[in-house]
Order: structure tokens, then sequence, then C-alpha cells
């Protein structure tokens, strides 16, 4: 069938256009030549200098750290509010829920421009802190949206059957909500943790002197010219990247990927 | 149970970190005067007013322009594939879907520095271009480029939303359209097409807002000749140093996206959907 | 359940080693530069953190305005920073600078006389200078065939999509306001209005403005013609025989980048100590042959190789200095400056 065959062609250039500049990015960082076009034989080299590029290996640090940090606070604070919030009233429920979404909605260089205002007007000395209290605020939002349908799923009398059987609150949060929104706790854990890691604007406006992440010092290279030291930097991304997806494939062979919300 | 109590330390944390910052925003906008004390402030209507000179508006124009262009070739590049993905069998659909989020997840500089190596004057393409025996073309710093780029970064955008509501469409009613006779393309506008308009619309706010305030695409992709909205409030905050106007600059842009999202979720039926946008 | 609090406490470990490591390795005193991109050599940053026992935290920024911005705005405090000469006359005035203890920086006795005592810090009492130059053009003589003598020729249309010009106002401006033979520093609306209409008819010629990326691109031979900062031109020469540079008949500016000390610099000693260890003249003479300007400090000329000391473009004769002038502080232009400059960049 011809429709087949286009479909196919379809599917195939549109992969092409997806993959087709990180595959050219990957290939060149075994370039010999700086310059970007001509090939001129296989090098390890610029894999060398990325090692010993002082810059972004500290970049590379604060951002797998502020990533890992702003997982995990992001995540604690986001649970256990997304418990309470879905024990509010209807009202209160929907003004949290609101306000919950600007940050989600608000374009992020809003919400860049808005903390670094914070910052400055409490007089707190950008660094460390500010970038990792930035990415905690824009994180805490997706945590929360990804644990709310899964504590609408729960059945809700699940927690109080365990508390008339004698179970402190406490207790039934460990041992009954807890584990019934699982799902959504980890989904919310790693969107955090992409979300930290991807961030650039965000983190743009609020980094400080000696603290910056990965995209920023791309960013500042890539405004120097082109340096294949980032197209050495990008095949690892790459592959460390796949490597995760695989480990995380096969802990949990449960298909991801069935509705959009994986990303 | 209620344990409305536990929400208490992230309502403290949103008061601080959410709702402050954009009052100070808010605040600024609306004076004048020395930011480092409120007392110096003084109310105002100029920095608002400012923005009505035709310079800004220009500058509000092209944004909108350019993210409006993008998210209509987008849509267009990405409904064919979101069609052709939700009618795989779900195995294959699972791994199509894998490898549209994958580049997503990798750092949103580095797609975007990918192009840069590959439009240049001496570049992968015109390397391409003139091994075949052409002219090299001029291919980066000009409105297609950074349209490529804004095209590239939020095609997943588009295509995912679209998706999740092709999938979930049920195979009976189609069938049911072919039983009474409707063709393909019939099938299609009466059935298929309305039926995925909620996610057409997800998709289109999850292109459209980036885009319009991107600052790094033009700058990067577009050699420093645009002034886009976004450019313009990095400008005034970190170079020009009038926060004021870069205040007033954001609220006009919260504004304006917070509207378009109103008007778009009235189309939209999921209500307090968590999932909605991701 | 079990398993997952295992996790967190061993993830909670892992990041408070994490956290003590670094913390342990930031005992040192530190101190924080802002620089321009590319503006000295890193292997001296790193000599100096050993000579010294500390940590250097290396910032860059990459015009004026946005350094005037940050130390303006605080939050951030830079210990040592390197504006220019109009920047460093606005900074003294608004009180944003330390005086130095001229006691602590023996080196300065190594600086050229022709480079103190200048008017935007009579007696030196806040700067010590680094380097200076002037601003020309770069042009890759296999590209261009006319003569490259006047800010004209980048408003020739034959160089349609070839010409970068620099991604700062100030400097755009200012070149568009010699073209059409005015000063650099006017104060006359008229004559800055023109101005813009130059740059704006020039904008279709433009290939894309630019800050440190021009020397990858004019090695590159992506664009023929180039704004650039003296030194650059060098850098480029040294990766690409073909490129010249000139310094238009009409004048151009003459700028000097210094070192200051802000106002909330937190370890001022440490501060300079670092300015008198870049004036060592070794020192020095490595910072300059590193980044291809034109150094102040005139003991560093003889480690100086000859190619640089002899260089006409790092060098200029006092004839080729004759028309050249020096930037002040446009205070109340300087909005003015910025709405000329949102109008280029807003022109389709």
């Amino acid at each position: 069938m011809v429709s087949r065959g286009l479909k196919r062609l379809y599917t195939f250039l549109m992969f092409l256009f997806i993959y087709a500049p990180i595959v050219v990015l990957i290939i060149f960082s075994f370039n010999n030549a700086r310059t970007r076009g001509t090939w001129s034989g296989f090098t390890l080299k610029w894999y060398a200098e990325l090692f010993r590029d002082k810059e972004v290996l500290t970049a590379l640090y604060y951002t797998i750290l502020v990533a890992i940090l702003s997982a995990i606070i992001s995540t604690i604070i986001g649970t256990i509010a997304a418990i309470g919030i879905y024990g509010m009233t209807k009202v209160r429920r929907k003004i949290i829920l609101n306000l919950n979404y600007l940050p989600v909605l608000n374009p992020d260089i809003v919400t860049a421009v808005s903390l670094m205002t914070l910052f400055r007007f409490l007089r707190i000395e950008f660094g460390f802190i500010t970038l990792l209290l930035s990415h905690i605020t824009f994180c805490i939002p997706y945590v929360i949206l990804s644990i709310l349908p899964k504590l609408r799923q729960m059945n809700k009398h699940l927690a109080e059957a365990a508390m008339d059987l004698g179970a402190t609150p406490f207790y039934a949060l460990r041992k009954v909500i807890i584990p019934e929104i699982k799902p959504g706790i980890v989904t919310g854990a790693l969107l955090a943790f992409t979300l930290s890691i991807d961030d650039f604007v965000i983190s743009f406006f609020n980094k400080g002197p000696g603290v910056s992440n990965i995209s920023i010092t791309v960013y500042s290279m890539a405004r120097r010219g082109i340096n294949p030291v980032i197209n050495a930097l990008s095949a690892l991304m790459f592959t460390g990247l796949i490597i995760l997806l695989l480990i995380i494939n096969s802990r949990s062979s449960k298909s991801i990927g069935e509705r959009g919300d994986i990303i | 149970m209620r344990m409305k109590w536990t929400s208490y330390p992230y309502i403290l944390w949103m008061i601080i970190f959410i709702v402050v910052p954009l009052a100070l925003i808010l605040l600024y906008s609306f004076t004048v005067g020395e930011e480092g004390g409120i007392t110096n402030l003084r109310f105002s209507l100029d920095n608002f007013r400012r923005f009505l000179d035709p310079k800004y508006l220009d500058v509000l124009w092209i944004s909108i322009n350019l993210a409006l262009k993008s998210t209509l070739i987008t849509m267009v590049l990405g409904y064919p594939l979101a069609m052709i993905i939700a009618k795989e069998k779900p195995k294959k659909r699972n791994v199509m879907i894998l490898l549209l989020v994958i580049p997503m997840w990798m750092n949103f500089l580095l797609r975007t520095y990918a192009w840069l190596t590959l439009l240049g004057k001496n570049g992968f393409i015109n390397y391409i271009i003139t091994k075949l025996g052409f002219a090299p073309l001029n291919l980066i710093y000009n409105d297609r480029a950074v349209l490529l780029g804004m095209v590239y970064n939020f095609l997943p955008f588009m295509v995912l939303p679209i998706y999740s509501v092709l999938v979930k469409i049920d195979k009976s009613l189609i069938e049911a359209a072919e039983d009474l006779g409707a063709n393909k393309f019939e099938v299609f506008s009466k059935v298929t097409f309305p039926l995925s308009i909620p996610g057409i619309i997800t998709g289109i706010t999850m292109v459209f807002m980036p885009a319009v305030s991107t600052f790094v695409i033009s700058r990067l992709l577009g050699g420093g000749q645009y002034m886009l909205i976004g450019n313009l409030v990095e400008q005034q905050y970190l170079w020009v140093g009038d926060w004021h106007f870069g205040s007033a600059i954001s609220i006009i842009m919260m504004a304006f996206i917070l509207v378009t999202m109103a008007i778009t979720a009235k189309f939209d039926n999921q209500k307090e959907g968590g999932g909605g946008l991701w | 359940m079990k398993k997952n609090i295992k996790l967190f406490i061993t993830l909670g470990l892992i990041l408070m080693v994490g956290i003590l490591s670094t913390a342990c390795g930031e005992d040192k005193p530190t101190i924080n530069v802002y620089n321009w991109g590319d503006y000295v050599d890193p292997d001296v940053i790193r000599e100096f953190e050993e000579e010294f026992g500390v940590k250097v935290n290396y910032d860059t920024f990459a015009t004026n305005e946005d350094m005037y911005v940050s130390i303006k705005k605080g939050g951030t405090s830079y210990d040592v920073v390197f504006p220019s000469d109009y920047m460093i006359e606005r900074m003294i005035e608004e009180g944003l600078l330390e005086k130095l203890n001229k006691d602590n920086i023996p080196n300065l006795a190594n600086i050229d006389e022709r480079f103190l005592d200048l008017e935007f810090d009579p007696n030196n009492e806040y700067s010590v200078p680094y380097m200076w130059g002037t601003v020309g053009i770069v042009y890759n003589k296999n590209m261009v065939d006319d003569v490259v003598d006047s800010w004209d020729i980048l408003w020739n249309e034959k160089y349609e999509g070839q010409i970068l010009m620099l991604d700062s106002q100030r400097d755009s401006i200012g070149v568009a306001l010699k073209k059409l033979g005015y000063s650099m520093n006017t104060r006359n609306l008229e004559e800055l209005e023109e101005a813009k209409e130059e740059l704006i008819k020039q904008k279709p010629l433009v290939y894309a403005y630019v800050g440190d990326e021009v020397k990858d691109l004019m090695v590159a031979e992506e664009a023929a013609l180039a704004v650039v900062w003296s030194g650059e031109a060098i850098a480029i020469g040294r990766e690409n025989d073909n490129v010249e540079f000139a310094i238009p008949k009409e004048g151009t500016n003459l700028w000097f980048d210094c070192m200051v000390i802000p106002k909330n610099a937190k370890n001022k000693e440490l501060a300079e100590e670092f300015i008198n260890f870049m004036n060592r003249p070794e020192i020095a003479a490595r910072n300059t042959e590193y980044v291809g300007y034109s150094t102040a400090n005139i003991k560093a000329l003889e480690y100086l190789p000859d190619y640089i000391r002899n260089s006409s473009v790092a060098y200029p004769s006092d004839e080729e200095l004759q028309n050249v002038e020096i930037f002040k502080d446009p205070k109340d232009f300087l909005s003015v400056y910025d709405e000329i400059w949102v109008e280029v960049k807003a022109q389709r």
C-alpha cells in the first residue's frame, strides 16, 4: 500500500530530523579538526580536554548535586503537601492548586527574574543556596501534580480503616497512603530530577560566582564559538542518558510511555 | 482522613518563593525609584506607558509572530506523527514514544548548540551542499534558523499531548463511523480530529509558551540580531538594570500567557486534571 | 517500603559526604574575580592559587554594562573586577569602588606612565591598568578586495551577510558616530539619532552581532569583516594568516581595562595581592601573550615574543593614535543608548 510506505517514510524523516543533529554532534566529537565541517581523522583528545576542563567539571558537579538535592527535598515537601492538599476543603484546595500552577504556567524567565528579585530584596548572597532554593521552588509543583491523581485514585476509606483498627495517623501514612501513591512519588522525583538537570533560564539568573551548571557552561562556551569539547560532553551525556534509561527499563518492565506523562 | 496540616510547610514555602516574588515584580512594575528599599519607590504607570512605544510593541509582535509560526509548524509536522504512532501496536508505539522523548532528556542547550554546528557557513549541512556541487547557503543567524531551533526543541511538546488523546479514542467510534459509510477523510474530519482537539490545545500552549518567552534560541541561532520579548526582559534585568521596566514587561508577558491559558482552558475538558499539562 | 527508607538514607549519606567534602575544600580563603571572557591565562590563575594557597572563583561578563548591573545591584560580592575607563568613572562617582592601598601593590611601579593618572581616575586611587587597545576592523584579505581604511566599508552592500558587529551598544553606536564624523562621546541627541539610523540601515548587511565568538567566526572564515577590539585581531591572526587589522581613518576608540576592587569585596587584602601578582612582569607578559591585547605593564614588554612586541596592531604608533577618543561616562544619556540599541535590535 502506498500510504503505508508514505507513513513509514514520514516517520523515518521525522526521527531523522530529531536524531540527526545529535548523531552529527557525537560523530564530530571524535573529529581531529577544530573547524566544524570537515573530517580530519579520529581523535579522543576532546574527551581528554573535557576531563581536564575545571569549568566543565565544576559545573557538572553542581548540576548533579543540585539535581539530587532538589529532587529529594522537593519530593519530600511535595509528597506531604499533596497529602495535605488532598485533605483540604474544596475552596482552599482550589486556591492552593492555582498558586501551585503558577510556576508551571509562568514562562521560565518570569519565575527566574521574580526569584532573582526576591533574593536581591532579601540580600541573600547569590551562589549555591540561591540556585538550590530556586530549583526546589520550580520542582515542587510538578511533584504535587504527579502525586495528586494517585491520591484521587486511592480508596478514601483505606486510611480511615487503618486508623479504626488502631493505627496512628503517622503509621497509617507510612503503611497505607505512601505505598498507595508510590508510583506518583517516583514519577514526581524523576520529573524533578530531570527538570533540574535540564534547567537553564532559572539557573542563569540565580547562580553565583564559582557556581554554575552544565546549561550555563554550555551557553557561555557556545557564545565563545564552536568548541568540540561541548560535542564530547554531549556524547557523554547522551550515552549516560541511554544507560540510565536501560537501567530504569530493566528494573521496571512496566511500560512507560503508556500515556504522555513521562517527560 | 484530614491531614491538611501537612501542607503547611509547603504553603509557607509557596508564600515566600512564589507569592512574594511575584508580588515584588508587580510592585516594581507600578513604581519608579531605587529598588533598594520600599520607601524610595513612587507609584507610576511610566513603565507600562513606555512599553506602548512602537519599538517595544514591535518586539512583542515579532515574538508572538515567531512563536505562532513555530507553533503552526510543529502542529503540521507533529499531528501526522502523533497519528501514525497512535495507530501502531502498543509495544511498537511505546518504543516510538520513548525515542521521541529521549532527546528531550538531553540538555536543551546542547540540542540548540547542535544546530549551531550544523547550520554555520562552514557547518555540516553546507559541507554536504558544497560536496554535492552547490553554492553554500546562508542558513544561520536569520528567521529560519530561529524557527528551526524552536520547532526542533518543542516538537515533542506537540506530539505527546496529541498522541495521548488519540490513543485514548474509542476504536468502536471509528468503526461505527466506517460502518455507517464514512470514508477515511470523513472519519478523520468528523471523528478523529474533533476528538483530538483537547490534545491539540494542550500542545499549542506547550509550544507557544516557551517559544514566545525564549531568549536562548534567539541569541544563539539568531546571532544577536533578535530582540524578542525574552531577550528584552534579560536585557533590562542583566544589562540595563532597569528592574521597573523589566518587571513591567514580565507582568505583561505573564498576563498575556495566563489569559491565553484561561482561554484555552475553556476548550479543555480536563478540569483540575493533574497530568494535563505534562 | 523498608528498601526505600534504606535507599533514602544511603542517598542522604552520600550527599552529606559530598557536601562536607566540598565544604572542607572551601576552607581556603577565596576571592571572586570578575573578568571579561578569555581575558587571562588560566594557568596564571592556577599559579596564584598554588602560591598563595587560596581558591579563585573566576566569573566572566560580556560587556561593561552587564558587569555594572551585577555590581550595582549587589547580591554577589566580587573582589577583583576588570571594567573599562568610562565605567570606572561611573563606578567611582557612584561610590561602588574601594580605594586601593598602594603599599600592597608595589608592582604598580611596573605600569607605563602613559597609562597612569588618566582622566577617569586621577592618581589611580581606585584602578590599576591591565590592558589597553583600540577598536578596529579585522578583515579577511581573500574575501575583501577593497582597501579597508574607513568605517564606510561596513556599510558597503557588496559585503552583505559577511559583516560582524559587536554586540555591545556603546561600541556599535560609537562606530556609527565615528563614521558620521561625530564624537563618540557626543551629547547631541540629533547626532545620536543619525547614528541610530545608520545602524538600522546597516542591519540587513550584518551577519550577526557577536561577542567573544567573533574569534571563532573569523578564524573559520565565516565572515569577511568584523569590528573587534584590537587584541582579538592578534588572537585571530595567530590562527588564520589571511586576516588583517585596520584602524579606520575617521578615528576610533582608545580604551583601558583596569583592575578595581568593589566596595563590598570580602577579601580586600587578597584582592590587592592578586592585583600585585598580575603585575609581575613575567605574569603580565604571559597574560598578554595569551589574550593578545596590549599590556599596560612596561616591564612585561621584554618578556614578550617579538611578533607581539613589534606588532602595530597591539602597539600602534603615536601617529595612528592621533585620532582616538576615550569613552566618557554617558551619565544621563545612558537610557538614550539603551533605547537606540533596542530599536536597532528590534528592527526587521
